[in-house]
């Protein structure tokens, strides 16, 4: 028993700290935190950073990094609603999102891993790229999408279960099912963790490291195009920035949740429940009465004390 | 004779250092067969080839009479064929546990690449239960290989090739880091490999263990095979002899190309 709560002490930890926050804001602000309507509206933002988090954690564990999923999210975004505006259906737009997204995935990983560049400086190049080409396709100009709100494809992937569960919200859970069993019970998972964990040994231990990395830049990008089409059809627009505000986000949810730094190692249910603390924080912070401009600064301190504390409690320290 | 592996002038270049040239060999079935020479002489690189981690420039490989292709050789592939290697190094992920170690590149699956974890922890603890350096309490199969000592980690990486046991099974200095009993214990299994008819290759700087285990010895002087015996015409004070008549002979410029 004393094992058992030793070794899930991080998602203890996690849990405690969501509970501690909730319990915060709703002694601050009980007119806001003791309403189920916050409750939804959580359920309908969150969800957009989590499926990207849980990407990028697999990415993270392979010792990899990209930082160029929101303009992934941009371009797919404008594929979406081109097609879906040209064509008339969303799902087929949704197929050319999907296309677009495994493109410019599959562009990261060849240049990370065919070429040699570092992901980190590759996809800061793509990121750009990627971010000035949507916006030069679409003159800066933001597309309306409300003529899709009344689509069965709407309702399936961002409509509203029983009239108030966010449909994205079914979803962002069972890519995390997909994604905590690919990276816990699938050889997929298995060959991550060797890869970030010393990519020599994975190679001589017969892992195909070239394949499963441009893989994962490849599913970084899927999922990147999903989110896109979720939050094009939620807010039934696509506009040149979008996604932008995610990239911080992001980050603050996967080191807080406790994915490894260094790769090899990283939790999944870590990464779910630090997005979720990350989204509770922006509203908690603006019903508590301080301005917006609070958030970014919170975000920035929830990194850095996360991963140095991690930091410290491993003891990482390069010797 | 029958041979498990034959290669026939294998080339190697890193860079400008070219690290083995024309190196031929086989190994018998059922034989143990030692690698000797000096530090950077090559063997690793030889060993590495054999594996299929590394890709020789030039050469040819036959396994069990039938020749390789060398451009899909690969860790895998040795693997499937009989070929199981403990690497000198960095043969385990650190931040993995045990039974992710033992069974990395090859799970117990279903169909659908699902790992049947409960399986392979199970063989996992079976293995370090009867296994070598591994007595240490409280070892379980989630335990992390960052936890365990260097005697402990070769260990593992010895157990592992010992439970697959392959037809060819290739050792590049497995003694060094354990102490006495389990130095013995490691030459114990190798001496045993050629009972069920398979064939081992050993990398030593010990030379009285390479002597104890060994049917057959090949020196490897500067990226070459400079010269080969067999256990019956050499003795242990003889092998320290040879050893030092080949790392004295004049160093081959031509080793080195521009
Ligand atoms: N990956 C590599 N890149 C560049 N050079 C290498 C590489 N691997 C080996 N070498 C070089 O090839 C030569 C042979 O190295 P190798 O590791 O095979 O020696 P060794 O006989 O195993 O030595 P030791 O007894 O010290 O283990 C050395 O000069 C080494 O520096
Ligand atoms: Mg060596």
């Amino acid at each position: 028993m004393k094992t058992t709560l030793y070794n899930y002490r991080l998602q203890l930890g996690l849990l405690l700290l969501l509970a501690g926050l909730l319990s915060l804001f709703i002694y601050l602000s009980p007119q806001t935190f003791l309403h189920r309507r916050i409750y939804v509206a959580f359920m309908s933002t969150i969800p957009f950073p989590t499926l990207l988090a849980l990407g990028l954690t697999l990415l993270i564990v392979a010792g990899e990094m990209d930082l160029s999923f929101p303009s992934i999210m941009v371009i797919s975004g404008l594929s979406f609603s081109n097609v879906a505006q040209a064509t008339g259906s969303p799902l087929l737009g949704f197929f050319a999102a999907l296309a677009t997204g495994a493109f410019a995935g599959l562009c990261n990983g060849l240049i990370v891993v065919w070429i040699g560049v570092p992901a980190i400086i590759a996809t800061i190049g793509t990121q750009f790229f990627w971010r000035g080409a949507s916006t030069l396709l679409a003159d800066g100009l933001a597309r309306n999408l409300t003529n899709l709100r009344d689509t069965t494809f709407h309702d399936i992937l961002v409509g509203r279960l029983f009239d108030w569960i966010p449909m994205q919200t079914i979803w962002c859970l069972l890519v995390a099912l997909l994604f905590w069993l690919l990276l816990n019970r699938h050889i997929f998972g298995d060959d991550v963790r060797f890869i970030g964990d010393d990519i020599g040994t994975a190679k001589m231990m017969g892992v195909k490291t070239d394949t499963v990395r441009i893989a994962l830049f490849v599913i970084m990008g899927l999922i990147s195009a999903l989110a896109s089409v979720m939050v094009c059809l939620e807010m039934a627009n696509w506009w040149p920035t979008q996604g932008e505000g995610y990239l911080l986000l992001v980050f603050a949810a996967i080191f807080l949740g406790g994915t490894s730094v260094f790769g090899g190692q990283g939790t999944i249910f870590g990464t779910v429940v630090g997005s979720i603390i990350i989204g509770i924080l922006e509203a908690g912070i603006i019903s508590a009465g301080l301005s917006g401009y609070w958030t970014r600064l919170v975000h920035g301190l929830v990194i850095v004390l996360s991963v140095s504390l991690y930091a410290m409690a491993f003891s990482t320290r390069r010797k | 004779m029958d041979t498990i592996l034959t290669a026939k002038s294998l080339y190697k270049s890193f860079g400008s250092i070219q690290a083995l040239t024309d190196i031929n060999l086989s190994i018998p079935k059922g034989q143990v067969v030692a690698l000797i020479g000096d530090n950077g002489a090559g063997k690793s690189t030889i060993i590495k080839i054999l594996s299929g981690v590394h890709r020789p420039d030039s050469g040819s490989l036959w396994i069990n009479g039938n020749e390789v292709n060398m451009r899909s050789y690969s860790v895998r592939m040795a693997r499937s064929l009989g070929v199981e290697t403990v690497y000198q190094e960095r043969s385990l992920g650190e931040k993995q546990p045990l039974w992710r170690n033992v069974f990395v590149g090859r799970h117990l699956r279903n169909a659908l690449g699902f790992i049947r974890v409960k399986e392979e922890k199970d063989l996992t603890l079976a293995m370090l239960r009867n296994s070598i350096g591994l007595k240490g309490v409280g070892i379980s199969a989630d335990a992390l290989v960052s936890t365990l000592s260097g005697g402990e980690r070769q260990g593992l990486a010895i157990s592992r090739a010992m439970h697959f046991n392959s037809a060819l099974t290739i050792l590049d200095e497995p003694t060094t880091a354990l102490s006495v009993k389990e130095v013995g214990r490691v030459l114990d299994f190798i001496r045993s490999i050629p009972d069920r008819g398979n064939s081992a290759l050993f990398i030593s700087h010990n030379l009285h263990h390479v002597h104890e285990v060994a049917d057959m010895f090949l020196f490897v002087a500067r990226g070459t095979i400079a010269y080969q015996c067999r256990r019956e015409e050499m003795s242990v004070a003889e092998l320290f002899e040879q050893l030092e008549t080949l790392s004295m002979a004049p160093y081959d410029h031509e080793r080195t190309v521009a």
